[in-house]
C-alpha cells in the first residue's frame, strides 16, 4: 500500500511532527475485532454452501463417515441420480412453464393497476390502493383452505393454469404498492404534451409511461421473480401431484424421500442443481438483484 | 383529454382487483365466517359454533400453545438479532474503516463482504432447509457442526440438534438469522450511504470514536430504516414454516419444541380435517400481524430529522 508521508530524509525526524499521532488503541483492538468478525460471518456464508458442493461429490459412506474430508473420487452418479430418479430436470421445466406466465401476468396487471391508481383521480381509488396495500399483511396461512376449496369448485386444482392464477393475485399487492408510488414520481410534463399530441390513454401508457417506468418495472421484475421462484406454501398446497412439483416442492420431496432411501449423495446433487442457476444470476446481476430486492423493502 | 378517461380506468382495474378479490380477499373473508363454524373441511356440514373454536385455542396444550409460544420467541429475537448484527455490519462495511487521510469509507474488502452476506437471500428456503439439516445432523449422519466439534474434542448432541429439545428453536432461529442478515446489511447500507459525510467529519474533528460517531450519529440518522426493518422482520417471523417443514422432525418437534404457528395452521387445515379450528388460529395470526403494524407505526414514529 502507497502511503501519502512525505519521504524526507532521516534527520528530519528529530523535529517535532506537526500533528501528533492519534490514540491508536481504541482503533486498533476494534479493527482487529470487526475484521475478524466480518470474516467469521462471511466463512459461515461460504462454508456450509461449499460443503454442500463438496458432499454432492461424496458416496454414501463418505458422507456419513468422513464429513469434513474430501471426496476420495467424485461420485457423479449423484448427479445422474438426482436428474434421473430425482427429476430435478422435470421440476426445472415446470417451475420455469409456471413463471413464464405468472411473472408476467404479474407484471402487466400490477402496471395497469398501478398506473391508473397512481395518475387519475376517481371515486374509490383510495379504496381499491388500501385494498390492495393491506394484502401485504395478511399471513397467507388464513387464506390456506378456502383458497383450496375456490380452486377445487372451478376445477384449477392441481393444475398450473390454477398455480399462475394464485401466484399472480398472491403478487399483487406489493406489486401495485411498489409500481403505484413509482408511477407517481414520474413528470407529469410528457403525459400532458402526448395528450395534446393526441395520443390515447392506451397509448399513452404502452408508449409513454411505461418505457418511463423501466427502472422500477426492472426492480419489481427482480423481486418477483425471486419471490416466485422460491414459493413454496402454496405449491405444497395447491399442487398435490408430484409429477407437477416446482422446484423447491420438488426438493423438498427429494429430502423426504432420501430420508427412506438412504441416498444423500443424489439430494445433495439435486440441491446444488438446483443452487446453480441461482448463484449465476446472482453473480451476474448481483447489483441490480441487491438494488431490485432492497428497493422493494423501503416504502 | 378527459375524454373516454372512466371506460379507460374501468379496463385497466377491472382484471386486476376480479383476480385480487377472487382469489385473496374473498378466501380471508370466508377464512373469517368459518373460524366460527365447526367444520371439518370435507363434507359440506356444518353449524355455528360461535367462539368456541377461539376458547379451545387456549386450551391445546400439544401443538397451538408450543405454538404461540415459540413464534413469540422468535417474534422478539429474530429481529433484534438480525437487525443487530446487520446494523453493525453495515457500520463497519459504510463508516467504520478510516483512511490514513482520515477520510470516513468502509473497511477494505467491503464489496466481497456485501456480495457473499447477500448470497443467502437468493436460494430457496427449501435449499437453505437442506443445507442446514445436514449441517446440524449427528455425528453418524455426517453432520458439519458434530463432525467440527469432535475433531476439536468437544461433545456434540448425540442425535444432533434438531432433535434436541433445547436446542431445536434456536438452531431454526440461527437459520432465519443467517439468511436474513445480508439484505438488512445491504438495506441499512443504501441507508447510510445518504447521510452525508461532514456530519462524520463534523463528528471526528470533535475527537468522536467509533462508537459514539455510530450510536451518535448514524443510529438516529438510520431511525425510519430500522424501523421499516422492524415491521419486515417480524412479519417474517409470525410466517416462518418451511424451515420447520424441512428440518425439525415431525415438522415442528421433537415434542413440539419447534412447532410454530404457521405450522400449526397448516397440520390443522391439510392433516387433520380440523379446518374451523385452523381458521381461528388463523384469525389470531391475522391480528397480531395488524396490531404488530400499527402499533410500531404510533410507537415507533420519532420526530423525522432532516438533513
Amino acid at each position: 500500500m502507497a502511503t501519502q508521508t512525505p519521504t524526507k530524509p532521516r534527520t528530519a525526524a528529530a523535529e517535532p511532527a506537526g500533528v501528533p499521532p492519534r490514540p491508536r488503541t481504541e482503533g486498533t483492538v476494534m479493527n482487529v475485532f470487526s475484521h475478524a468478525f466480518l470474516w467469521l460471518w462471511g466463512l459461515m456464508v461460504i462454508v456450509p454452501v461449499v460443503w454442500i458442493v463438496l458432499s454432492s461429490f461424496k458416496s454414501t459412506r463418505e458422507i456419513a463417515a468422513d464429513p469434513l474430508g474430501l471426496p476420495a473420487a467424485p461420485q457423479w452418479e449423484n448427479y445422474v441420480n438426482a436428474w434421473t430418479n430425482g427429476d430435478i430436470g422435470n421440476y426445472f421445466v415446470n417451475t420455469l412453464q409456471v413463471m413464464v406466465f405468472s411473472i408476467s401476468g404479474t407484471m402487466l396487471l400490477g402496471a395497469m393497476a398501478a398506473y391508473v391508481l397512481a395518475r387519475y383521480e376517481f371515486r374509490g381509488n383510495r379504496l381499491v390502493y388500501f385494498g390492495f396495500a393491506g394484502g401485504m399483511m395478511f399471513p397467507v396461512f388464513l387464506a390456506l383452505f378456502p383458497l383450496f376449496k375456490t380452486l377445487d369448485n372451478v376445477s384449477l386444482l392441481n393444475t398450473y393454469t390454477g398455480l399462475v392464477l394464485v401466484y399472480i393475485a398472491y403478487s399483487l399487492p406489493f406489486t401495485v404498492f411498489f409500481l403505484t408510488a413509482f408511477f407517481r414520481t414520474l413528470p407529469s410534463g410528457v403525459a400532458e404534451a402526448a395528450l395534446i399530441d393526441g395520443a390515447g390513454h392506451y397509448r399513452l401508457f404502452f408508449q409513454v409511461m411505461l418505457p418511463m417506468a423501466k427502472p422500477g418495472l426492472i426492480a419489481i421484475t427482480i423481486f418477483n421473480i425471486i419471490g416466485q421462484w422460491n414459493q413454496f406454501l402454496l405449491p405444497l398446497v395447491l399442487m398435490s401431484d408430484p409429477e407437477d412439483a416446482v422446484i423447491s416442492q420438488g426438493l423438498a420431496n427429494l429430502a423426504m424421500r432420501q430420508g427412506y432411501e438412504g441416498d444423500p449423495g443424489a439430494l445433495f446433487a439435486g440441491t446444488v442443481l438446483a443452487m446453480v442457476p441461482i448463484f449465476l444470476a446472482y453473480l451476474i446481476f448481483q447489483r441490480q438483484i441487491q438494488a431490485g430486492l432492497t428497493a422493494g423493502a423501503i416504502k | 383529454m378527459r375524454h373516454g378517461k372512466y371506460p379507460f380506468i374501468l379496463s385497466f382495474l377491472a382484471l386486476p382487483v376480479a383476480l385480487y378479490a377472487w382469489l385473496v380477499i374473498l378466501p380471508f373473508a370466508q377464512a373469517f365466517q368459518i373460524s366460527l363454524t365447526d367444520w371439518s373441511g370435507s363434507s359440506n356440514q356444518f353449524e355455528y359454533i360461535g367462539l368456541d373454536n377461539y376458547v379451545n385455542l387456549f386450551k391445546d396444550d400439544r401443538l397451538v400453545l408450543p405454538a404461540l409460544r415459540n413464534t413469540g420467541i422468535i417474534l422478539v429475537v429474530l429481529p433484534v438479532v438480525t437487525i443487530g448484527l446487520s446494523l453493525f455490519f453495515a457500520f463497519m462495511l459504510n463508516i467504520g474503516g478510516r483512511s490514513r487521510q482520515g477520510r470516513i469509507e468502509g473497511v477494505r474488502g467491503s464489496r466481497f463482504h456485501k456480495v457473499v452476506f447477500f448470497f443467502p437471500q437468493v436460494l430457496s428456503l427449501a435449499i437453505i432447509g437442506i443445507l442446514w439439516k445436514q449441517v446440524y445432523a449427528p455425528e453418524n449422519f455426517g453432520g458439519l457442526i458434530a463432525g467440527g466439534l469432535r475433531t476439536l474434542g468437544l461433545p456434540a448432541p448425540v442425535n444432533g440438534f434438531l432433535a434436541d429439545k433445547r436446542l431445536v428453536l434456536a438452531s431454526v432461529i440461527a437459520v432465519l438469522v443467517w439468511s436474513a442478515v445480508g439484505f438488512y446489511l445491504v438495506f441499512f447500507s443504501s441507508a447510510m450511504a445518504s447521510i452525508p459525510r461532514e456530519l462524520y467529519e463534523a463528528g471526528i474533528v470533535d475527537g468522536a470514536g467509533r462508537f459514539q460517531t455510530f450510536f451518535k450519529i448514524t443510529l438516529p440518522l438510520l431511525w425510519e430504516s430500522v424501523q421499516t426493518a422492524w415491521i419486515y422482520l417480524s412479519i417474517i417471523a409470525l410466517d416462518v414454516f418451511v424451515l420447520v417443514y424441512m428440518m425439525t422432525p415431525g415438522q415442528g418437534g421433537p415434542d413440539g419444541a419447534s412447532e410454530v404457528v404457521g405450522g400449526v395452521i397448516w397440520k390443522y387445515a391439510f392433516k387433520h380435517g380440523e379446518q374451523a379450528f385452523a381458521s381461528a388460529l388463523g384469525v389470531v395470526l391475522f391480528f397480531a400481524a395488524l396490531s404488530l403494524a400499527v402499533v410500531s407505526l404510533r410507537v415507533g414514529r420519532r420526530e423525522r430529522i432532516e438533513y
